[in-house]
């Protein structure tokens, strides 16, 4: 009995050797120089579509490298991606950061959550690969000391403390209520917004919260309601943002709304239609259409993938670029050697000029605040920027 | 008491096997498929803990990952900068595990009466209580860091032993997933012959005399309530022992990781595999942490040998797949995978005994 | 005060749509004793197929009102379809299987619903907007709008017509027969088998109008929007007691007025301590606290049990 389920397990074994061979047989490379760039993001669940636009702006950095035909260290270089799906989930990330890490990527571009990209920068970490997270926004993920680990997107105390000073100062709003989804994303990022708003003298004069899958809201707002508050701030994403800014509208409130970038989706404004109005939402950087190549990415990209950008594309595309840019620095696309570049490089990108910080951060950390008017995202203006002082 | 060790578990060329297994899964698929065999480990000794609640007692529970999360951040909380507290990993392990089985008495106390499907929701609400406690508790007192969870966490560690690190031993490089494999693979083999012995013991006949009959039991002079308490703080402790071991592995725990579905994931490796056989949980555990990662590999590639070319987002079809394999497994064998023997003789049976025996199933899952 | 009517406001609403796909649970529940936890995803399909349909026959000029009502039906047969094939396919074959078989098959038939859902439509989200304007009413200081008005009359009228159904008609009396005791429904010439077929194609059709309502009244559609509904829905319908079609209408008003109160209240009388991010914590306390007294929910009888 035992012999037998022995042999039937090593039968078994030698059965999955066959499998492993046929997939590394494939890989055999020419002369030219073989990059693997990993991607990772939630490819299934309720945040898919914003996982896949992730994958899309890495990939089409990609295939202009390709097209441009990159020299690293005087070899011609050819990109290729490896997108894996990490179902936000902290565990699934970090079987496939190891998994990344096994197929031998020389740098990651991910993950889209904090909450993932937290866990599987230790893996990263501990094999030395460059992450470039393109939308994670705790700002634990690049205070672990992992010198591996940077962002292309300010974090959440950068851009909370823009939004507060917009709301206070530039809006000059005072009595304000807070929701938050209880996510790392959304929680995070009204609290950096409370505080900062606070400190330049508002008043919060609700917190209420909700879930990051609940579809109504009337309870909270009509508690808000009887506060009333002239603005109103979200922290949390645009599948939430659209029932909520509609349901604000339909109990008959005026209060200003305000999301983070979270909100600063097209679907906001395509979803949420009328109620949408007068919205103000924010995006770290500068506005594409005022980055050279941010307009040309923008329209170059509708017409591959047949939809308009998500949300961090852009952030996709520069954070490949700054990899790029740091392995042709260092001549080499070993991660070893080229790591300690990403740290000195200092890149014109679509979204901004990218320089880091110490921590991995992106320096300055320019947010620029747009507003809602007849159905478009109309700049309103660029809080902070390289100039700026660092907070 | 005798401790059999010829039984079929225990078994050498099976030993060898399992203690080969890391340096052959890495060598055919790379650590990737090494660090989804350390989870495969910690997913069986949830399912074995939960096994003891729905398969031994019949006690339908779709909150068990409640107890996982209370090991986790028990571990997390105690060994982390969140509160500067660095304690043993000797000493938080067994912590978490009795205050798990703290929270299964609990939760079974109020709940002793319910009976099936309103006993599933009960536990249900239960698991969502925890997460969302410790989803919440930042505030107005930071215990559980809220949403962001607790990273840096403590590597799990003995004496100056790290399993976090990568070691040498005579030319043989030994990384933190072989570490942790064997680590988790001692811990496994300890609650599978827990869950062994308990099965033939007092309790263990105790425990299915409740799924088969309640009323009958208790007239045959079981105390229902202990025995069935019992249950859930056994249950709970496996729970909580894993889920230290998790936290240790990861250094990073936050409410997302124990989210409804995990639940519902853990019961499916119990009744897939097979309810009440140590062996059938074992099996369905295996599967259901493999299978997902499989279809992940092999989605892509098959669509290009079958058709020339990707026409489905592999990632859009390795969750297909994966609904479509638990339907057809479980019309394929209802009792499961590798059921117990009891049950496949219940299959067995002339049609007269087996209504008879479905009466019973239906009854004492209600 | 009128917060507070505003409240309630929503509470029924919010309760009303809980309780239109709870009915759905506590019908197959109270014939087979199954939870059917496939059903969210039913709702969700429905939906999906009705904004496909009201998208195509709008972009045809069909008269506004026909294309709403036309949409809504082809969710109702489509639903129902996929109701009787879900039976068909991964209940029946294991009617005398062990309890839990079943419900991973329906825990497998809700993740297939939706991948194949994500695979058709999509991973982004869609506007769901009904052809007509959607006017608010100000009824003493709060407000209610027609999509609203129309889920709570809606809810109420379906409920009224499920009980002539149950009650008055063959087909209900043969569902009754079938949940008392099968074996004896065989014998007194009940077709079992149709007459479950029947009830998930009915619980079904619901599920379909309820995911048109909830969709219209929300405004966004999404492959995703049918997990939390369905639990909800559950909850509300053991609550109310599973397997009594009172009570699902019950628990689902309940639990939305639990929801809206708990939201809007408790976090002021606690001081903040407990905010509305406790809101599901406070459904699952009073369910707990009902369930201990009351082992069976609020209305559910031990006569609708399974022998």
């Amino acid at each position: 009995m035992s012999m037998t389920r022995f042999a039937l397990l090593a039968a078994l074994v030698v059965a999955f050797a066959g499998c492993g061979k046929t997939e590394t047989a494939s890989t055999a490379a020419s002369d030219e120089l073989v990059i693997k760039i990993g991607a990772a993001g939630p490819l299934t669940g309720p945040q898919a579509h914003i996982g896949k636009d992730n994958e899309y702006g890495t990939r089409m950095a990609i295939d202009d490298a390709n097209a441009k035909g990159v020299m690293i260290g005087g070899k011609k270089a050819r990109f290729e991606l490896l997108s894996e799906d990490d179902q936000t989930d902290p565990k699934t990330a970090t079987i496939v950061a190891q998994k990344l890490v096994d197929a031998r990527v020389n740098g990651v571009i991910g993950h889209l959550n904090s909450g993932t990209s937290i866990p599987a920068s230790s893996i990263y970490f501990k094999n030395g690969i460059p992450q470039i997270s393109p939308s994670a926004t705790a700002v634990k993920f690049t205070a672990q000391g992992y010198n591996t680990a940077f962002r292309v997107m300010t974090n959440d105390a950068q851009q909370g403390k823009a939004l507060g000073e917009f709301a206070v100062k530039v809006l000059g709003l005072k009595k304000i209520a807070v929701i938050d989804d209880r996510t790392a994303y959304g929680q995070g990022l009204a609290d950096e917004f409370v505080k900062s708003a606070e400190a330049n003298g508002a008043q919060i004069i609700a917190r209420e919260y909700t879930t990051d899958k609940a579809v109504d809201f009337t309870a909270v707002l009509t508690s808000i309601k009887g506060k009333q508050p002239e603005l109103l701030f979200f922290g949390g994403m645009d599948p939430q943002g659209v029932p909520m800014v509609k349901q604000l509208r339909s109990l008959g409130m005026k209060t200003q709304f305000m999301m983070g970038d979270g909100g600063y989706t097209p679907k906001l404004i395509d979803l949420a239609g009328a109620a949408v109005e007068g919205t103000y939402a924010s995006l770290p950087g500068v506005p594409l259409d005022k980055m050279p190549n941010g307009r040309d990415f923008a329209k170059r990209y509708e017409e591959r993938f047949k939809q308009p950008i998500q949300l961090y594309a852009p952030y996709c595309y520069d954070a490949v670029n700054v990899m790029i840019a740091a392995m042709q620095k260092a001549g080499s696309v070993e991660a070893a050697k080229y790591l300690p570049e990403i740290g000195k490089v200092e890149l014109d990108g679509v979204t901004a000029k990218i320089a880091f910080d110490e921590k991995g951060d992106i320096k300055g950390g320019a947010v620029t605040l747009y507003q809602a008017r007849q159905g478009k995202w109309q700049v309103v203006q660029t809080m902070g920027g390289a100039s700026a002082a660092k907070p | 008491m005798k401790i059999n060790l010829n039984s079929k578990l225990f078994n050498a060329p099976i030993a060898i096997a399992l203690l080969a297994l890391p340096f052959i899964i890495d060598a055919l698929f790379g650590h990737g498929w090494v660090r989804i065999a350390d989870f495969a480990l910690l997913y069986i000794m949830l399912a074995l803990g939960l096994n003891i609640v729905v398969g031994y007692a019949g006690l339908l529970d779709l909150g068990y990952i409640a107890f996982f999360a209370v090991g986790a951040y028990t571990y997390a909380l105690l060994g982390s900068p969140q509160f500067g507290l660095h304690w043993p990993m000797y000493v938080v392990l067994p912590l978490g595990a009795l205050i798990a089985c703290g929270f299964g008495v609990l939760l079974g106390a109020p709940t002793l009466k319910l009976r099936g499907d309103y006993l599933a929701i009960v536990t249900l609400g239960f698991g969502e209580i925890i997460r969302i406690f410790l989803n919440n508790l930042n505030a107005p007192v930071n215990i559980t860091n809220g949403p962001q969870g607790i990273s840096a966490i403590d590597p799990l560690q003995v004496g100056g032993f790290s399993f976090g690190g990568s070691h040498e031993w005579m030319g043989l490089r030994v990384d933190d997933v072989h570490l942790h494999y064997y680590l988790f693979l001692g811990f496994t083999l300890l609650v599978i012959f827990i869950s062994r012995r308990l099965e033939d013991s007092r309790i263990g006949r105790a425990w299915v005399a409740i799924r088969e009959d309640e009323v009958a039991a208790s007239a045959m002079g079981i105390n229902t309530r202990n025995i069935k308490l019992l249950a859930f703080a056994m249950g709970a402790t496996f729970g909580g022992i894993s889920g230290g071991l998790f936290a240790g592995f990861q250094g990073f725990v936050s409410p997302e990781s124990f989210s409804l579905m995990e639940s519902i994931m853990v019961l499916c490796m119990v009744v897939l595999g097979g309810m009440g056989n140590v062996g059938g949980v074992v099996l369905g555990g295996v599967l259901l942490v493999a299978l997902p990662e499989l279809f992940r590999h092999a989605a892509g590639p098959v669509q290009q040998a079958l058709l020339g070319k990707v026409v489905v987002d592999p990632e859009s079809l390795r969750m297909l797949m994966f609904g479509l394999a638990l339907i057809l497994v479980m019309l394929w064998r209802p009792a499961g995978l590798w059921p117990s023997t009891q049950r496949r003789r219940e299959f067995n049976a002339d049609d007269s005994v087996l209504q008879q025996e479905q009466e019973t199933v239906y009854d004492a899952s209600k | 005060m009128e917060i507070f009517f505003q409240q309630i406001i929503n509470g029924l609403v919010q309760g009303s749509v809980y309780a239109l796909v709870a009915l759905g649970y506590t019908m197959v529940y109270g014939i087979l004793g199954l939870i059917n936890f496939a059903h969210g995803e039913v709702v969700m399909i429905g939906a999906m197929v009705a904004l496909a349909a009201l998208q195509a026959l709008l972009a045809a000029a069909i008269a506004p009102v026909l294309a709403v009502l036309l949409s809504l039906m082809a969710a109702v047969a489509v639903c129902m379809a996929l109701g009787y094939g879900i039976e068909r396919i991964a209940y029946r074959p294991l009617r005398n299987a062990p309890r839990l078989a079943p419900l991973i098959t329906a825990i497998g038939v809700s993740i297939v619903l939706q991948n194949l859902a994500m695979m058709i439509w999509g991973r982004e989200y869609h506007s769901f907007t009904l052809p007509f304007t959607n006017d608010s009413h100000h009824l003493g200081g709060a407000v209610m709008n027609d999509v609203q008005i129309v889920i709570v009359i809606v809810a109420l009228l379906i409920m009224a017509g499920l009980m002539w159904l149950v009650h008055h008609t063959r087909t209900g009396r043969a569902m009754r027969a079938v949940a008392e005791n099968p074996a004896a429904a065989t014998l007194m010439g009940v077709d079992i088998n149709r007459v479950i077929s029947v009830t998930f194609m009915l619980g079904s059709a619901l599920a379909a109008i309820a995911g048109f309502m909830v969709s219209a009244n929300y405004g966004i559609v999404h492959y995703y929007m049918g997990f939390m509904l369905g639990l909800k829905a559950f909850t509300a319908a053991v609550l109310g007691g599973i397997g009594n079609l009172r009570g699902a209408m019950v628990g689902g008003v309940l639990l939305g007025l639990i929801e809206s109160l708990g939201a809007g209240y408790i976090g002021d009388l606690t001081g903040g301590f407990l905010g509305s991010h406790y809101q599901d914590v406070f459904a699952f306390f009073v369910l707990i606290a009902v369930l201990v007294f009351r082992p069976s929910g609020l209305l559910g009888e031990k006569l609708a049990e399974r022998a």
